[in-house]
């Protein structure tokens, strides 16, 4: 009968982690203001014994899903004995209590990373792992005060779980939270590092240099992260859509808006000891970010399409725990800015303002997504009515200000630090620059569609402009002493992510301008049309699934003579546990173009309401995304990271924190 | 003034004229796509603007939901128990759509007060009301009991 007591281990455990989490905050704050060198010591085994109780926590909470303990409370209101294991086991972080479990797990994941690396003097470590102990302090009493996972069921004990959403029995969804959460949470080293470079006074170059490949690394796993997440909504939800500007998009959108700013400021503040002061305030407003978009998800403050559980208590706590954390950490800044000053001087012309107009741009569409995302919250707060802000608002924003950044993208590779002569940036970008006006601007459009439109030739003139640019850059380094061998991984790497990102202009622009949407009344044996290829529906049935019934449909795709192309064979499936629809998609993919075919509703015996999407190069927006995530974590492994400090960690903090 | 400074204000002076076109841009596409949300029985008094986008919401009457028989048309009213609204659509209805159901519908309203809808929103949970369903159906005294406890119970994450 000992399993039964896991939980009761598993919740022992997690107040243990909090016991050590304060230890980890408090030894050092207090040893570096009585300047007590050993109790700054005390940092390092306390993070470490944090993560081995939240490990232990987690571990124990993923048994009793495995063990289907629906005395549980969290176990059998997202579980069932009917489940399969694999999703037994991401229904862990299934729903809330877990998926805070998970964030705080990762949390110590990163910690333990931290305090391994060696290169770090030992005040600012002592005092970075004690912010980081602050925050898993906070959200450690949020989770056992708020949200305890292994609260019990006592003592009518349910015979079988309530199942877990069918939303997210999907190997795309058992992936995302965790890659999201390791992008929100590795924020949290950056921030800790600003902030200890702030108290500590030590704001030299060093500093940027210890958090780059942190923040790259955070940023690769935020960004594969949301793109999980879209290519899942694409699929999974069934509405063949890529992005809705829903609300908890946006607070995901948010950090990595200003985490793609914070990777470029760092580069400034370590190559040229500029803009130090506004580098460590986006490292704190990006974590402040990460913070707030968890705020609004948990707290069920918004009105998204994402039904999350109203809980004011949960709110109110996160909301005081985001204030604190902003608060106090503004405040530091307020008192130790004012010291910082820059010596260095740069040209108009110069990568440094290349860059520093990417960091404007990227802060403004921050502000824009952000106002966007809070208004509504703010109006009804406000009794000034119940809104909502419409996708045209974000997308007549949004776009024009990332095709300003599109040009910054191509312009700051090519350029020089400090300053440049208008003749040589002349000469690097003219050849780009014309090929993808006249390619671009000019004749691609009408190649491809036969007519021109505006939309569609600015969005291929910026695919190319950067793509072209990052070429010219790579090529421009090949011809060094040591050839296309002498690169370093750092220049691949932001070729990658300049590309990656070129693609994902490249799908955005071909999905949102020549995709086309079609609902349509499907009846057996009637062909409908839709982008020059006739759709038949064949015939409709039913099936049995193992936790699940399911209408069926088979639809053939046919080209304009007639040949069979591809044949659909879209569900509608019903989850018995919880009475829940759900649409199965079938999809045609390929490069150049997905067709996909939903089920609808059910209109009489012989005919269904169908989606017939046609969306062209939809995919390389997930490509792209995951090429420039990947590119981030070639960068990280750079030889300079490693070079000089030979110890360092974060290169190989950069593997072990995977596992975390 | 030194070539230095005159470089940063020439620097800030850019950022100022960014950050103002931003912000009259912003607030400009702000209040253009801004959906107010009404309740039927606000609809009904004339409280709502015709031809513009707004939200409307409320409990599917039941047996009212009648479908053109040749394409996806269909017609359904919404009530808060007070008033009706009659909702017209012609694309695919979300999954969770049933009579009974709470739900939010985007569009405008036409000269007979019927919305002509170009969105209809049910939730992913079958227990989960629509905060502002949930708000009118209470303003018009009129919350289905145990509504709320359901929703908790049954949450579902992203």
């Amino acid at each position: 009968m000992d399993i039964l007591y896991l939980p009761e281990l598993g919740h022992f455990a997690l107040i243990l982690a909090l016991v050590m989490a304060s230890v980890q905050a408090i030894f050092p704050l207090a040893g570096s203001l009585t300047r007590q060198p050993l109790w700054l010591a005390y940092a390092q085994p306390a993070a470490w014994a944090q993560f081995v109780f939240l490990g232990i926590s987690f571990l124990l909470l993923a048994s009793s899903f495995l063990l289907d303990d629906f005395s549980v409370v969290y176990v059998a209101n997202n579980s069932n004995s009917a489940l399969p294991w694999f999703y037994k086991l991401s229904a862990v972080w299934g729903a809330h209590e877990g998926s805070l479990l998970l964030w705080l797990l990762l949390l110590a994941g990163w910690t333990f990373a931290v305090s391994l690396s060696k290169g770090l003097p030992a005040d600012v470590l002592g005092r970075a792992l004690s912010v980081l102990g602050f925050v898993s302090v906070g959200m450690l009493l949020f989770v056992i005060l708020t949200s305890n996972p292994f609260d019990r069921y006592l003592p009518r004990i349910p015979t079988d779980g309530a199942d877990l959403n069918p939303l997210l029995q999907d190997p795309g969804l058992a992936f995302h939270p965790p890659l999201l959460y390791m992008g929100y949470v590795g924020f949290a080293v950056t921030f800790a590092f600003a902030l200890a470079a702030l108290w500590s006074g030590k704001l030299d170059t060093a500093w940027a240099r210890w958090s780059r490949p942190w923040t790259s690394v955070a940023w690769a796993f935020l960004t594969a992260g949301i793109a999980l997440g879209s290519w899942w909504a694409y699929y999974e939800l069934g509405w063949g859509g890529w992005w809705f500007w829903d609300p908890v998009e946006n607070a995901s959108l948010l950090p990595w808006l200003l985490g793609t700013a914070l990777m470029h400021s760092l580069a400034v503040t370590e190559k040229r000891g500029l803009f130090k002061s506004w580098t460590l305030l986006l490292a704190i407003a990006t974590f402040s970010t990460s913070l707030l978009g968890f705020f609004l998800v948990r707290s069920g403050v918004l009105n998204s399409v994402h039904a999350f559980a109203n809980d004011p208590d949960r709110g109110l706590f996160l909301l005081l725990l985001l204030g604190l954390t902003i608060g106090l950490s503004l405040l530091i800044y307020a008192l130790r800015v004012p010291n910082l000053k820059a010596k260095a001087a740069y040209s108009l012309l110069s990568r440094d303002v290349f860059l520093l107009a990417n960091n404007v741009l990227l802060v403004v569409a921050t502000l824009t997504v952000l106002l966007g995302t809070i208004y509504p919250l703010l109006m009804d707060a406000l009794n000034q009515g119940k809104i909502s802000v419409g996708p045209p608002y974000f997308n007549a924003l949004f776009v024009p200000q990332m095709l300003l950044l599109g040009i910054f993208m191509g312009l700051g590779p090519l350029s020089d630090w400090k300053s440049m002569q208008w003749s040589k940036l002349k000469r690097k970008i003219w050849l780009a620059g014309l090929l993808s006006l006249l390619l671009g601007f000019a004749i691609l459009p009408w190649i491809y569609d036969g007519s021109w439109s505006l939309a569609v030739a600015l969005g291929l003139t910026l695919f190319l402009w950067i793509a072209t640019t990052s070429i010219r850059d790579i090529w421009e380094a090949s011809r060094g002493k040591k050839g296309w061998k002498g690169i370093s991984r750092s220049r691949w790497g932001m070729m990658g992510g300049h590309l990656g990102a070129a693609l994902i202009v490249l799908g955005v622009t071909m999905v949102s301008n020549y995709g086309e949407e079609r609902d349509v009344r499907m009846a057996v044996g009637e062909p409908v049309s839709v982008k020059g290829y006739e759709f038949t529906l064949v015939s409709l049935g039913q099936r049995q699934g193992p936790n699940f019934t399911a209408d069926t449909a088979v639809v053939e795709m046919r080209s304009d003579e007639g040949k069979l192309l591809k044949t659909f064979t879209p569900e509608k499936r019903l989850y018995q546990v919880r009475g829940m629809p759900m649409t199965q998609v079938s999809i045609d993919w390929g490069p150049l173009r997905d067709v996909y075919v939903a089920m609808g509703e059910s209109l009489d015996d012989q005919a269904y309401a169908m989606r017939i999407h046609y969306k062209p190069f939809v995919r390389w927006i997930w490509w792209g995304g995951f090429i420039a995530a990947f590119s981030a974590l070639l960068a990280v492994t750079d030889r300079r990271y490693r070079i000089r400090v030979p110890e360092t960690a974060p290169a190989e903090a950069g593997t072990s924190r995977q596992q975390g | 003034m030194t070539p230095k400074r005159k470089k940063k204000l020439w620097i800030l002076g850019l950022m100022l004229a960014g950050v103002s076109v931003t912000v009259g841009l912003t607030l400009f596409a702000l209040s253009s796509n801004i959906n107010l949300f009404f309740t039927p029985t606000q609809i009904q008094a004339g409280e709502a603007p015709e031809n513009r986008q707004i939200r409307a919401g409320g409990m599917v009457v039941e047996g009212s939901v009648k479908r053109d028989p040749d394409s996806l048309r269909v017609r359904f009213a919404v009530t808060d128990s007070n008033a009706q609204v009659w909702i017209n659509y012609d694309k695919i209805l979300p999954d969770l759509f049933r009579e009974g159901q709470g739900i939010v519908a985007v569009g405008e309203l036409n000269a007979d007060r019927e919305l002509i809808a170009s969105e209809v929103l049910a939730k992913h949970d079958e227990n989960y009301m629509p905060p502002e369903v949930a708000e009118a159906l209470e303003a018009a005294g009129k919350l289905p009991s145990g509504s709320q406890e359901s929703s908790e119970a049954t949450e579902a994450t992203y």
